[in-house]
């Protein structure tokens, strides 16, 4: 799998959806996925693709990773891994 | 119905071995919140927090009672020791009988089971401690308060996450009014910073790296601290007929389930909480002068307890005071209220009110009096100590000064 497929399926899984139903263009409140719901997002991203993400719940808008959409979380994530992975 | 008064009150915190330290640093609106020193704190991304600074154990404790007393336990012994020490009681015949402990706490003996895990995990050792249990048991505390001063009475321990410490002094206080117990030592204690302890709290991402900032719009989360707090409830009559130095007389208690989420706090369970204190108290909300808010410095609590405060108070709100000090000693988790209570004593016994330090910019979600960075000089007769915990338990105290 690559990164955008392991990213909508960890999406998926926290939102027990198909893979095949979560868009790019969905925002997470579109998959109902609330606050708890994105920590424990972040947290199977980070140990999916060994990365650490930057992200502080009390303002998910401050933090650098953008989450704003499904595409934008496959972004973030591909940037996070060249980052620390070189 | 019996009136419960305070007669006693002990602590030991970031701010303060002591009541009058304690109390001396809230005035002065100093904070106790620094560089995490523990083993691994290298490994954490959260590396500051409320820590007793410079504690050594074996300079109030010998080497037996440091084998059954974990740090939960020793905080709770020494906060006990000032409060019962002030109250000038001593426990036999009857009153020993009618006399208890109910304490609160979180995480209850976490040092040791962080410390014996270690041992058998990473070290890979087959033996532990023969004590281990006993010292790690969330009762060991209120346990050896009752074997130390001989209280016979009813005693036990409350976990309710952050509102632990609520919890357990609206039992006592309850107790004492129906007739079931003349003196209750209550309050609470947590010892959370600890590698594992902390690491937990990490996955959250509520936690601050550099700061705790209640009601500041460049908040940025919780600080966790540590430390006891222990009060000695008393009924009055019993109070006054031995000539007791009573500190404020404690009004009412009132609790409150949100029923909704297992963290996000809800505005509605909190609202619940504060008027039903009120109502137990039978006081006017336009009496009430100062809240010890629970204001933890995450986004979600702060704006949600300021709506529920201008739901209940409305236009009282804006003439009240409310102020956070976490923002100074840390979130002590199931011993916040007790310490946090001081703070209220001190507002209707000494007439001065305990700052929000560490604020920078206002919030509009915010907007009430939150005695920004600098203590005041404020003559009040009625107070509330908020706690509102994970898990949606509200639980809230009204005290008045005692005339």
């Amino acid at each position: 799998m690559n990164t955008k497929d392991q990213v909508i399926a960890i999406i998926a899984e926290q939102a027990m959806l198909e893979p095949s139903d979560v868009k790019m263009e969905h925002t997470l409140e579109d998959l109902g996925i609330d606050s708890l719901g994105l920590v424990e997002s972040i947290f199977a991203i980070e140990e999916t693709f060994d990365i650490s993400v930057p992200f502080n719940a009390n303002d998910p808008q401050a933090s650098a990773f953008d989450i704003s959409s499904v595409a934008a979380i496959v972004a973030a994530v591909t940037q996070l891994k060249s980052e620390q992975h070189g | 119905m019996h009136r419960v008064v305070i007669t006693g009150a002990g602590s030991i915190n970031p701010l303060g071995a002591n009541v009058p330290q304690t109390l001396e640093a809230m005035r002065e609106g100093r904070c106790g919140i620094g560089p995490l020193d523990i083993r691994d704190a290298d490994r954490l991304s959260i590396q500051i927090g409320g820590q007793i600074k410079g504690y050594d154990e074996a300079a109030h404790f010998n080497r037996q009672q440091i084998a059954l007393y974990d740090r939960f336990t020793q905080f709770t012994l020494l906060a006990a020791r000032e409060a019962i020490g002030q109250s000038g009681l001593t426990f036999s015949g009857d009153l020993a009988d009618y006399s208890g402990v109910v304490l609160g706490t979180s995480g209850g003996g976490l040092n040791t089971q962080d410390e014996n895990y270690r041992a058998v995990y990473e070290e890979g050792k087959n033996r532990v401690h023969p004590f281990i249990v006993p010292k790690l048991m969330n009762n060991a505390a209120a346990s050896h308060v009752s074997m130390e001063w001989k209280l016979r009475g009813p005693s036990f321990t409350v976990a309710t996450a952050c509102a632990s410490s609520n919890h357990a002094m609206g039992q006592a206080f309850s107790m004492i009014r129906s007739g079931m117990a003349k003196v209750m030592v209550t309050g609470g204690s947590e010892a959370m910073l600890c590698f594992g302890g902390i690491k937990a709290w990490e996955g959250l991402r509520v936690m601050s790296k550099d700061g705790c900032r209640p009601f500041s719009a460049t908040r940025n989360g919780m600080v966790q601290g540590e430390g006891a707090g222990v009060f000695v409830f008393e009924e009055y009559e019993h109070a006054k007929a031995r000539g007791a130095e009573i500190l404020c007389e404690v009004a009412g208690f009132a609790m409150s389930s949100d029923a909704s989420d297992i963290v996000m706090p809800s505005k509605q369970g909190a609202a619940r909480a504060i008027s039903g204190a009120m109502k137990d108290a039978k006081i006017d909300p336009r009496d009430v002068g100062y809240i010890n808010a629970h204001g933890t410095g995450t986004a979600a609590n702060d704006k949600t307890e300021c709506a529920a405060v201008a739901d209940v108070f409305g236009a009282h709100a804006d003439r009240l005071m409310i102020s956070s000090t976490k923002s100074m000693h840390g979130h002590l988790i199931g011993g916040t209220g007790a310490v946090e209570l001081l703070a209220c004593i001190m507002a209707v016994r000494d007439g001065v009110i305990a700052p929000t330090i560490g604020y920078e910019e206002p919030d509009p979600e915010c907007a009430l009096d939150v005695v920004p960075n600098e203590a005041r000089d404020a003559t009040v007769d009625v107070v509330l100590s908020n706690a509102f915990a994970f898990g949606g338990l509200n639980a809230v105290i009204a005290l008045k000064r005692h005339q």
